[in-house]
């Protein structure tokens, strides 16, 4: 099994000599609880050559790892418990976000910068700011495409924050628990290399995420084309940082489940920033139709201007 | 020992003796009884503190009054007022856009307590009242330039009027944002200031765009 195991990481990675190089790495045990494994894949993907910080980033991770294992025993009705999923500094967040925005082909976000430290931090404050952001940005960029028209007030549209509230927060939490207990599911059944915990799973949609911010700010721009490539180009980037997280974890399940589980994340990242993009902001250069004036002899006369 | 077993306390000795505490006889405790002073004393008290605060957030300087002897006097008053002046003026139109009063203070009420929440999980040695204290007081500049906004309104809702409420408002929203900073900023771990600060940034942001976005019907 070590074969097939050390076959599948050298897929997944240029640095397949370097595994070779190590063969009690790639040791797993069935029985072992699920923090174990994750140990030992932590270590497999960085190559030792161009990125020294992430080797030494990786002996770090392995102490974390067993102080992030002491620290988490703490019963959750405790305060320090909670304590210990902000255990991050600024420029760790910073090093995430990146991560998430520049996605390197092949490398895991969990496995390269989550490393065993889920943080909510990332999850809660970049859905925070993609919620105002996309309200206040909607809001500008109504008020720019109606600019002039007569029939025009400019309302605040504040209701709209409370929706944009409950769509974001309830899209980051809700389908990372489905995607957990479908993935739990799926182990159960098919005995799977990647295994992820929920809180990394909320970690990676959280910091997936961050890419929408300077697109709602640049969806101000009222021009359809523009609005539809930046569409494009931010579901792409957040969308390989998903697919290259989850891809390993279904692979080694039945073919077709496996694409299916990955179309439907891509799929549902889409419905949200598509959703976004219709409700918030609307169509520009659409002309509302004046209402229809009744003539005095009993005709309607409807009005559009062009 | 057998003469002892003798010796017994009979009911009907009486116990003598002083068991009252002589009170005022002792000058600190005069200091802390406070029952006794006109309620006008109790009022003016607490009133000078809150101006005392709200003198400190104008000019903030790093004081550990505003920390120390935390009230939520002046957030109160400063929330509502900011509330009530958010309110468009046409009571009977539903559509007004804006935010209703309930609304305004829900976020200033639990954007405060979620970002003291937040602090305090990254490690802050500051005390939960005492991060709300300083929230809600730095709030006071952008009260002001609240109460700017709607006068230049009164006076008219041009181009003119609204460059001189965005310069008002972005004014006041980064002194409030300095201040605020100022306070809690020593509180956190070095490593993670800007941890702290952003929220507050955002929270203040949320409340200067509603102050901004305020038009009247």
């Amino acid at each position: 099994i070590a074969s097939l195991i050390m076959y599948l990481f050298a897929e997944f990675d240029d640095a397949a000599n370097l595994l070779a190089a190590n063969p009690d790495a790639t040791t797993i045990s069935i029985d072992e609880p699920v923090e174990i494994p994750k140990n030992q894949h932590g270590r497999l993907p960085e190559p030792g050559r161009e990125e020294d910080d992430e080797l030494l980033g990786t002996d770090d991770s392995d102490k974390t790892e067993l102080l992030a294992g002491q620290k988490k025993s703490a019963p959750f009705w405790t305060f320090e418990y909670y304590q210990t999923f902000f255990d991050v500094d600024t420029y760790q967040v910073l090093d995430r976000i990146k991560g998430s925005v520049f996605p390197v082909p092949g490398k895991n976000f969990v496995r390269l910068y989550i490393r065993s430290n889920p943080d909510l931090y990332g999850p809660f404050w970049i859905c925070a700011t993609l919620v105002f952001t996309i309200a206040v940005s909607g809001n500008l960029s109504n008020f720019f495409i109606h600019l002039g028209k007569p029939t025009y007030h400019y309302v605040p549209e504040f209701r709209k924050v409370s929706i944009a509230a409950t769509t974001i927060y309830a899209y980051a939490w809700l389908v990372p628990l489905a995607l957990w207990g479908f993935l739990m599911w799926r182990n159960s059944k098919v005995m799977n290399i990647v295994s992820y915990s929920f809180l990394e799973i909320v970690c990676v949609y959280g910091y997936s995420l961050f890419i929408y911010i300077p697109t709602a700010i640049l969806w101000i721009i009222p021009q359809k084309v523009v609005r539809w490539v930046l569409v494009t180009f931010s579901l792409c980037l957040s969308g390989s940082v998903l697919v290259m997280t989850f891809w390993p974890a279904v692979r080694d399940d039945n073919r077709r489940i496996a694409l299916a589980t990955v179309g439907t994340i891509v799929l549902l990242h889409a419905l949200l920033a598509v959703g976004c993009l219709a409700y918030f902001f609307d169509a520009p250069e659409v002309d509302f139709p004046v209402p229809i004036i009744p003539a005095h002899n009993g005709t309607t006369v409807i009005t559009k201007s062009q | 020992f057998s003469g002892l077993a003798d010796v017994s306390i009979t009911e009907d000795i009486p116990v003598e003796g002083e068991i009252t505490v002589p009170v005022g006889s002792h000058s600190p405790d005069e200091d802390f009884s406070t029952l006794d002073e006109p309620v006008r004393d109790t009022i003016m008290r607490d009133l000078k503190a809150v101006g005392k605060k709200f003198v400190h957030v104008m000019y903030p300087k790093k004081s550990s009054a505003l920390l120390r002897d935390w009230d939520l006097w002046g957030p109160l008053v400063l929330c509502v007022s900011l509330a009530l002046m958010l309110q468009g003026g046409s009571a009977d139109s539903k559509d007004d856009g804006g935010p209703q009063f309930a609304e305004v203070f829900v976020i200033i009420w639990f954007g405060a307590v979620v970002i003291t929440l937040n602090s305090k999980l990254l490690g802050g040695t500051i005390s939960f009242f005492q991060s709300l204290c300083v929230l809600g007081y730095c709030v006071l500049p952008l009260t002001v330039a609240m109460l700017v906004c709607r006068l230049v309104l009164l006076a008219g809702s041009g181009t003119v009027s609204f460059v001189i409420r965005l310069i008002v408002v972005v004014a006041m929203f980064g002194w409030s944002t300095l201040a605020s900073t100022a306070f809690l900023a020593d509180s956190q771990p070095p490593n993670r200031k800007a941890l702290v600060v952003y929220p507050i940034f955002l929270f203040y942001f949320v409340i200067s765009w509603m102050i901004l976005t305020f038009t009247p019907q």
